[in-house]
């Protein structure tokens, strides 16, 4: 990396070598009450690109990051880091929810919260802090109760917080699917000079455009199974699986294959 | 006496502040707000924790804690004195019929409404808040500091309920205290033993004094958490 594009990015970037990738997911299920939600996954996250998991509601695309960062356990299969540093690996990651958490404290205090359990020594904090404040536009907001900021800023806030801990991966789940078309936008332009300072995103959509404008790689969900992982040239132009091509086309997709066709024609074809 | 006279002259007593009933007001105040601070060093972290951690038998001692919110003052009186009387565990400190046995007696009282109320409410915190300290791999004892700092705000209402019970309650300070002349005379004991003797004005005046003080403890709870919901949202 060379020193102009070092000053542009906010984190220490220098030292952006693999540390946990790749990750390997193994025959993962995850059952909750009976009902298995994540079937028999298997993928390897590498270092580089950016993935999105792309699939309708409850194709079981928030448990699939949830399962990869940790916060819950697989029923069966394993969820493993790879890399040199794996004996620590939520060191080097972050997520992102679809619904910010905020701290009940200022913009600044939300972001020094994570530094300082990160180990992070208050110069440290401070210079770490004002250079991420620059990076996401909200300077001007440092001072304010992140709870009264709006639901934009506050995903901003989010991201901005995750990106701070300097994450090896950072985890989205649908970091846009509350905001309007402007701070989509904007968060899409951080989200790129995430990926630029050389973290590895692995986020969630159901929002087709987003998926184009931003992956490299895309996993098609579809009730808790992988059906297709591809490169995001090759899934957008023709994708392999038949339920990602309808998906592509905005079909809605129906619970079963044979019931792909709305609800009316397949009265018609019982009542035949 | 005339009820009206009692008035007048209760309010007279208020009014020129007299030494005996400052004394009174006085001690009582000292008395509670130590009781309070201390069952706040116990109660919270005790509440926060119950919230955060996930144990067999927590259910068991949240209800257990929420029951103890009930404790008839005269009961936790006796087993305090029974505790503190010569023959009792604690018998050789020689504390009862002294203030730090009162204030012993009211801890017992208020520590089980900090703890529980605080678990209440950190347990609302601690659900939007789980899964964003998980990631940043904060440990439970952090993750407890965090959720008692976040929370502070709702926690101060608990704080001044515990203050209310203590500062209301007559058993258990009569009990353990003896109601003693200079020594452990507080304004609820007073109130019961200056009724009886008839002294309505003495009794009035600190009835109206430990009124006007749940008013503005309430009031105070209410304009904080009111504030801090503009400015924090």
């Amino acid at each position: 990396m060379d020193s102009s594009t070092n000053e542009t990015l906010p984190n220490n970037v220098e030292n952006k070598s693999v540390r946990i990738l790749p990750l390997v997911l193994k025959n993962v299920s995850y059952e909750k009450a009976g009902m298995r939600l994540i079937k028999d996954l298997s993928v390897t996250f590498n270092f580089g690109s950016l993935t999105v998991i792309l699939g309708p509601n409850g194709a079981g695309k928030s448990l699939l990051l949830r399962l990869c960062h940790g916060l819950i356990k697989p029923s069966k299969g394993t969820v493993d880091w790879c890399g040199p540093k794996v004996s620590v690996p939520q060191r080097y990651q972050a997520m992102v929810f679809q619904r910010p958490v905020m701290l009940r404290r200022s913009v600044i205090a939300n972001l020094s919260h994570s530094l300082k359990y990160r180990g992070i020594n208050k110069a440290g904090r401070t210079q770490k802090i004002d250079n991420i404040l620059q990076h996401t536009g909200l300077s001007r907001l440092a001072k304010v109760p992140a709870r009264l900021l709006s639901v934009g800023e506050q995903q901003r806030l989010a991201v901005a917080r995750a990106w701070s801990l300097d994450p090896e991966v950072l985890f989205m789940d649908e970091p846009t699917a509350a905001l309007d078309p402007a701070a989509t936008h904007s968060l899409e332009n951080i989200i790129g000079a995430i990926k630029k300072s050389g973290t590895k995103i692995i986020m969630s959509t159901h929002d087709l455009g987003q998926a184009k404008r931003l992956a490299d790689e895309v996993l098609f969900l579809y009730r808790g199974r992988l059906l297709e992982q591809a490169d995001a040239g090759q899934f957008f132009e023709k994708p392999n699986n038949d339920l990602a091509q309808s998906f592509m086309r905005g079909e809605l997709l129906w619970w079963n294959r044979q019931e792909l066709k709305p609800p009316e024609q397949l009265k018609e074809r019982r009542q035949k | 006496m005339e009820i009206g006279d009692a008035f007048a002259a209760a309010m007279a007593l208020i009014i020129n502040f007299e030494s005996g009933l400052a004394e009174i007001v006085l001690l009582s105040l000292q008395v509670s707000i130590i009781a309070v601070a201390i069952a706040c060093l116990i109660g919270l972290p005790i509440g926060a924790a119950l919230a955060v951690f996930r144990f067999p038998g927590r259910t068991a001692i949240a209800v257990i804690l929420n029951a103890m919110m009930g404790l008839p003052p005269v009961v936790v009186g006796l087993i305090v004195y029974l505790t503190l009387s010569r023959s009792g565990p604690l018998g050789t400190l020689g504390l009862l019929y002294t203030p730090t046995a009162m204030i012993i007696a009211q801890i017992c009282l208020v520590t089980p409404i900090i703890a529980a109320l605080t678990r209440q409410t950190t347990e609302d915190l601690w659900q939007e808040y789980a899964e964003h300290l998980h990631s940043i791999g904060i440990g439970p004892w952090r993750a407890v500091t965090t959720l008692l700092w976040d929370n502070r705000f709702s926690l101060i209402t608990t704080i001044l309920a515990g203050f209310g019970r203590a500062s209301a309650e007559v058993g258990a300070v009569m009990i353990v205290g003896g109601n003693i002349d200079h020594v452990t005379r507080v304004m609820t004991t007073s109130i019961a033993l200056e009724t009886s003797k008839g002294d309505l004005a003495l009794a009035l005046g600190l009835g109206i004094i430990l009124l006007a003080l749940a008013l503005s403890v309430n009031a105070a709870a209410f304009i904080i958490n009111d504030a801090a919901m503009k400015r924090h949202g």
